[in-house]
């Protein structure tokens, strides 16, 4: 890109906001009722989290690379690369995470969450809660349709959110490899909110630091325990 | 008046309306080809996706735009979905054979060029392209070649390079004095007026064709704009809207063959192209336009 010093965070934004919201409306009346199964899932995170079950650690991966893997091809591929050449990029981006959950967490158990510590925990469950109930409602507080709402699992900022609540709490330096593409996307969506005026832009930029919190303090570092 | 020695008359249509009104116009160079002064872009207004509720709307965008005597509509491969959704308006209201359609190429390879030029063509579903420009001097080297052999080959009959927002303008002059090509667009309006000193006369000299992008700043300079009330002089112009005072503005400068505002709204284009009839700003309240922007 010449001159790229010239070029302002706008000057990326290739549609207009009515554009980009009505995206999510038709998107959500197409995968309609997926958006409860997504629901059920974010749910279902909590209460792993706070849970014991056996293979609990693999069930979160799978179940959060599941949303991330129908994200790439049901949101970015078939919807937002009609309107973004650069969402193909992006869904390469989201079946690498789905990739690396299922390989590290599901298959080789090599993710070990560390609920131990009380606090990180319940600050995941907060930022999970408000990623699966509280963020469909900014549509609403926005004056926007319910219509357009953005459901966890099936849309890709609330997603996020979440999954870096999650892997925010995993212990060694395996977070960070985990959190490098979930990190990258929060800050992709709060850009573009940013450039389109939306104060959701807020929203996502402070989950997303509140969901960090836990990684950035040190949760446990050092060798993962023993594969559960 | 400007407008007088600068633009010349084309008998419209004009079903908006119960007179019929002269469209100004301006002859490209190289040909003598009238065009009509006000044209369409299409960055982010026409890149609506699959939605059918927006393609309707941009549909009747171009069918207002036509029966306002409009004629250039200018996209790119680089604006997501538009070149399609120009594609379906066009035939949805039939209008392939009445635009002049000016598109770009954009793809780092130089041997790509003709097979996404094809493509795009596709996407317009039209038998030709126009114009074809080299968007943002993008490889400008191999795709020039490539637009003159097609123009030779008369699979396209315009060949241009573009710009926006200021940038590469010593290159942009240095292939104007050195390239055969009969378009350039850059960006211009009554706050970025660099390419007066330079551009433009460069334009006259080696009578090049010129299109301006971004005469709005992409709605920003409107919304300033709106905030002060439309002075009374603007009356003298026939102008109802600070749209239309800046789209004056911009094609009342001789040098200017076409500017391309962009819109998704049937009341947008018709105000749009209302400011291609009737008078033009002189030279002394062109000066009074720069003010009030200025001070918006």
């Amino acid at each position: 890109m010449s001159e790229w010093w010239t070029y302002t965070l706008a000057d990326f934004l290739m549609f207009s906001p009515r554009t980009y919201w009505r995206l999510f409306e038709l998107y959500n009346v197409a995968i309609w009722p997926a958006q409860l199964v997504g629901v059920a899932f974010g749910l279902a995170l909590v209460a792993l989290i706070h849970g014991n079950r056996a293979h609990r650690d693999r069930i979160i991966a799978g179940l959060i690379a599941a949303c991330w893997l129908w994200i790439a091809w049901a949101f970015h591929t078939q919807r937002y690369a009609q309107i973004n050449w650069a969402a193909t990029w992006f869904a390469a981006a989201f079946a690498l995470q789905a990739a690396l959950l299922v390989t590290l967490g599901v298959l080789a158990g090599r993710i070990v969450l560390d609920t131990v510590n009380v606090r990180a925990r319940r600050i995941a469950s907060v930022v999970i809660i408000l990623a699966v109930l509280g963020y469909p409602l900014l549509a609403p507080l926005a004056g926007r349709p319910w219509s357009t709402a953005e459901v966890f699992g099936v849309a890709p900022d609330p997603t996020a959110i979440a999954t870096v609540a999650v892997m925010a709490l995993v212990r060694g330096r395996l977070r960070w490899l985990l959190l490098a593409v979930p990190l990258s996307w929060c800050a992709i969506a709060a850009a573009t909110l940013w450039v389109m005026d939306a104060p959701q832009a807020m929203v996502v930029a402070a989950a997303t630091l509140l969901a960090l919190w836990p990684a950035a303090r040190g949760v446990r570092g050092g060798t993962p325990a023993a594969p559960r | 008046m400007l407008g007088a020695a600068g633009a010349y008359a084309l008998l419209c249509p004009a079903t908006a309306h119960a007179q019929p009104r002269t469209i100004l116009s301006r002859p490209i160079p190289s040909t003598g080809e009238l065009m009509p002064v006000v044209g369409l872009g299409t960055w982010i207004t026409f890149n609506v996706g699959d939605d059918p509720v927006a393609r309707a709307a941009c549909a009747d965008v171009m069918r207002n735009f036509v029966a306002a005597g409009g004629r250039m509509i200018d996209s790119s491969p680089m604006y997501g979905s538009s070149q399609d959704v120009i594609g379906h308006g066009l035939r949805q209201a039939a209008l392939t054979e009445r635009i002049f359609s000016a598109d770009k190429v954009w793809i780092s390879s130089g041997a790509q060029g003709r097979e996404q030029i094809e493509r795009s063509r596709g996407k317009w579903q039209v038998r030709r392209f126009d114009l074809v420009q080299v968007h943002n001097l993008l490889n400008w080297q191999e795709h020039l070649p490539t637009l003159f052999a097609l123009k030779a080959e008369g699979r396209i009959r315009y060949t241009g390079i573009s710009t926006s927002e200021g940038r590469r303008h010593r290159d942009i002059e240095q292939l104007m004095r050195s390239q055969p090509i009969d378009f350039v667009q850059i960006t211009y309006n009554p706050l970025d007026r660099e390419v007066e000193a330079r551009i433009l006369p460069l334009a006259q000299e080696r009578g090049i064709a010129v299109i301006v992008n971004r005469p709005f700043r992409e709605g920003a300079l409107l919304r300033d704009l709106a905030r002060q009330p439309l002075p009374p002089w603007a009356a003298e112009l026939g102008c109802t809207s600070w749209a239309q005072v800046v789209l004056k503005f911009i094609v009342a400068h001789p040098a200017v063959t076409c500017a391309i505002p962009a819109t998704s709204r049937v009341a947008h284009v018709r105000e749009n192209m209302d400011a291609a009839y009737g008078r033009l700003p002189d030279a002394a309240l062109r000066q009074r336009i720069i003010a009030a922007v200025e001070r918006a």
